[in-house]
């Protein structure tokens, strides 16, 4: 280290919620008595403007080098600091965060005295890591203005559509014969019960029909390789193989609908226990006759209990085709353990029609929860108007099905309001079944090096924040292969995937993240080891050394933790920075020691 | 310290230190929560964040243990939810040999976990340390602690 780190420490009262517990000019005191720290002082509220501007101003009064915040969660506010930081002419890779909120007033908030000392630890240890910290550059790439929609549903139109009209080239395929997914199957649509061709076919027409759009059928993808900005891709046909590269790539393969195993609810066993899509089918061709009444029966293999993470624990070298074969075989007998959230809406939708076809029909609805939100309530109170009958049944017992001497069905289930067994012979039994993951995913996530969640499901980069983006850049997801969901929301997704990918190919190039990790081929010996538990590729043995290309690093680190020569270098988190805060915590009186490693 | 002294300390109600490795992700993200949930916890354990329990190599937490922590948790994302899809299954692997380690030197295994926490389990993580704490006041303090850590 050329220059000597002089380290600023901020601590911030955010109002009460840390200065009501912690006392915090005790710990400003205290910081500014730690080795490097050359300037300390505590803000009402450092993230407010004035806070930030104070940060810029001690940064040039006191020719400080490093930066610590002692504040909430690096989660939510570290670039925020960072950009600060930056303004002020340093390396915004030069600061740390202290969460001396989140992980201690807060739930502290009885124990002021300890909870003073704690924030002093963190801090020690933030100075201690902030001490060694080195600058950082983000790689920029160029970004193709392409891109590649795998799956040709709702979802995968709309966003297709959405980037063509930007102006940006779209490859379009579809593993089917024809595009539409889902969608093309269906019968009406809830809540405007409009016939699911009046959404689909314009759409399939002028994907066809548009210059930017390559549609491609029957085609699925066979290779994946390079990252963000430029993705070589090798597409698969009984016409056979071809080369694309694009910038972007949007998953949008959706999902199926759950088949219910031979005899479940009798199910397979008599001809007219059905499934909800088939009753789409039946609808379609008015081929109900005039039945007298028919039952539907919510929640089939849906919402069966979580999966156990100790069930999963079984296979510690699993990778996520070995997780989701456990999934779904598990899933194949219990069902699946979430919300379809489309099901509720889909029985009532088909029970309106019923009523409409022959409105003599008396419909019961035997449910455990229903879930209609905002507008739908509407709709299910027109149900309700039609005189469709929502009975709630105790969900420990699953109705019974026989079928009577007339040839009639009978189901038999408890009513959860008098906890009696009712009985309701029936011409139809419908069961409502959820969306389900495809097997095929598997695939997709191995090629793409996206995660699938424990439901079986692609899973997105933060559920709340980045509902569309997956943890590798470049790549996104729409429609129902991240989680089942209706038409509009489908197409919703769509639009969103196609909006952040159009951002990256609008711009050109992009920025990665610089926390990756590099070799020091002084030590490296090239036993390519890290070649080998890297899940996106990025080591490679070249010439006996490992060379690291850190565009395709995510920067977990652990490859720099399985490094048997310790060459490998993890930016940001290297072995130096994280045992100086141990370090720091645990041997404070060495203090000094370890900002000069 | 030897086993008698320690049974002392123990007896006066010393406060145990843990040092938890924590992943962005999961564990960190839920010990968050657990602060804006406002779930109360001992002041016993200071996090230290690395973005997957894949980073972290066995050395610091034998080193944490070496510079007298009473206790090392390692906290990440449940079984098939690695942001980084295997981070998790690979520190479970390492997790054998420390635990063999802590051993090895004569100190209780129970000093070492590894737990996965989620970030919406903030009342799981609260749970957790209240747990490990108790545990680690019942062990006594580290044997290690008195030769670095005299406090």
């Amino acid at each position: 280290m050329s220059v000597e780190p002089r380290v600023g420490v901020f601590v911030c009262h955010c109002g009460v919620n840390i200065g009501g517990v912690v006392n915090v000019p005790e710990v400003r005191d205290y910081a500014r008595k730690l080795p490097y720290v050359a300037y300390a002082e505590d803000s009402l509220y450092t993230c407010s403007e004035a806070g930030l501007a104070a940060i810029k101003k001690a940064i040039a009064e006191h020719n400080l080098n490093r930066v610590v915040v002692a504040s909430c969660t690096p989660r939510t506010h570290e670039p925020l600091f960072r950009e600060a930081v930056q303004e002020a002419g340093l390396n915004p890779y030069l600061f740390e965060m202290s969460n001396i909120r989140d992980q201690c007033s807060w739930v502290h908030a009885h124990e002021p005295e300890k909870a003073t000392e704690k924030a002093k630890d963190l801090v020690r240890m933030a100075a201690a890591k902030a001490a060694l910290l080195q600058p950082q550059t983000e790689p920029e790439v160029e970004v193709i203005g392409s891109s590649l929609v795998i799956g040709a549903g709702v979802a995968g139109i709309t966003a297709a559509l959405s980037m063509a009209n930007q102006g940006f080239k779209v490859f379009l395929i579809e593993r089917e014969e024809e595009p539409g997914g889902i969608v093309r199957r269906l019968y009406k649509l809830y809540p405007t019960l409009a016939d699911s061709s009046e959404v689909i076919d314009p759409l399939i027409e002028a994907v066809k029909s548009h210059k930017n759009i390559e549609l491609m059928t029957s085609t699925t993808l066979k290779e994946v390789s390079g990252y963000v900005g430029n993705f070589g891709i090798i597409l698969t046909s009984p016409g056979g193989d071809k080369e694309i590269n694009v910038g972007t790539i949007i998953v949008a393969c959706g999902a199926l609908n759950y088949q219910p195993p031979q005899g479940l609810y009798q199910y397979g066993v008599y001809d007219r226990v059905i499934t909800q899509e088939e009753l789409d089918g039946v609808l379609r061709k008015r081929n109900l006759g005039k039945p007298e009444r028919i039952v539907m029966i919510q929640c089939v293999g849906a919402r069966k209990g979580e999966i156990r993470p100790s069930a999963l624990e079984a296979f510690p070298k699993s990778d996520t085709a070995e997780l989701l074969r456990r999934i779904l075989k598990a899933r194949k007998e219990e069902g699946w353990p979430y919300c379809s959230r489309i099901c509720c809406m889909n029985a009532i939708k088909n029970a309106i029609l019923i009523k409409e076809q022959t409105p003599e029909t008396d419909i019961v609805i035997l449910f455990t929860d229903l879930r209609v939100y905002k507008e739908y309530e509407d709709f299910y109170k027109m149900a309700r108007d039609l005189e469709v009958r929502f009975i709630r049944h105790i969900e420990e017992v699953p109705p019974e099905i026989t079928q009577t001497s007339d040839g009639k069905l009978n189901v038999a289930a408890y009513d959860a309001l008098s906890g009696l067994e009712v009985n309701f012979p029936a011409d139809w039994v419908v069961l409502s079944t959820p969306l389900r993951p495809r097997k095929g995913e598997v695939i997709h996530a191995r090629m793409l090096k996206i995660p699938i969640a424990t439901d079986g499901f692609l899973m997105e980069a933060h559920l709340k924040l980045r509902p569309v983006d997956t943890n590798v850049d470049g790549i996104f997801i729409a429609g129902t292969v991240s989680g089942p969901k209706d038409v509009s929301e489908s197409i919703i997704s769509g639009e969103a995937a196609s909006a952040r990918a159009s951002i990256l190919m609008g711009n050109k190039k992009v920025r990665t993240d610089a926390i990756t990790a590099f070799v020091d081929e002084d030590i490296c010996i090239g036993c390519g080891l890290c070649e080998e538990i890297c899940p996106y590729g990025a080591p490679k043995i070249e010439n006996g050394k490992s060379k690291i290309r850190e565009i395709l690093c995510r920067g977990c680190g652990s490859c720099a933790a399985e490094c048997p020569g310790r060459a490998i270098i993890m930016r940001h988190f290297g072995d130096s920075q994280i045992l100086a805060q141990v370090k720091a915590l645990l041997v404070p009186e060495n203090l000094k020691e370890v900002g000069s490693q | 310290m030897n086993k008698s002294e320690r049974q002392d300390k123990v007896e006066e109600g010393f406060e145990p230190l843990i040092v938890a490795f924590c992943c962005n992700w999961c564990s960190y993200a839920g010990a968050d929560l657990a602060g804006t949930s406002r779930f109360e916890y001992p002041p016993n354990i200071r996090i230290i964040r690395v973005m997957c329990t894949g980073r972290i190599d066995p050395t610091f937490v034998l080193e944490a243990l070496r510079m007298g922590a009473d206790g090392v948790l390692v906290a990440g994302c449940h079984p098939g939810d690695c942001h980084y899809q295997k981070g998790n299954y690979m520190m479970e692997k390492r997790f054998d040999y420390i635990k063999r380690a802590v051993d090895r030197i004569g100190m209780e295994p129970e000093r070492v976990r590894l737990e996965w926490i989620s970030a919406s389990e903030g009342g799981k993580f609260a749970a957790l340390v209240r747990e490990m704490t108790q545990e680690m006041k019942q062990l006594g303090p580290s044997p290690f602690r008195p030769i670095h850590n005299p406090r």
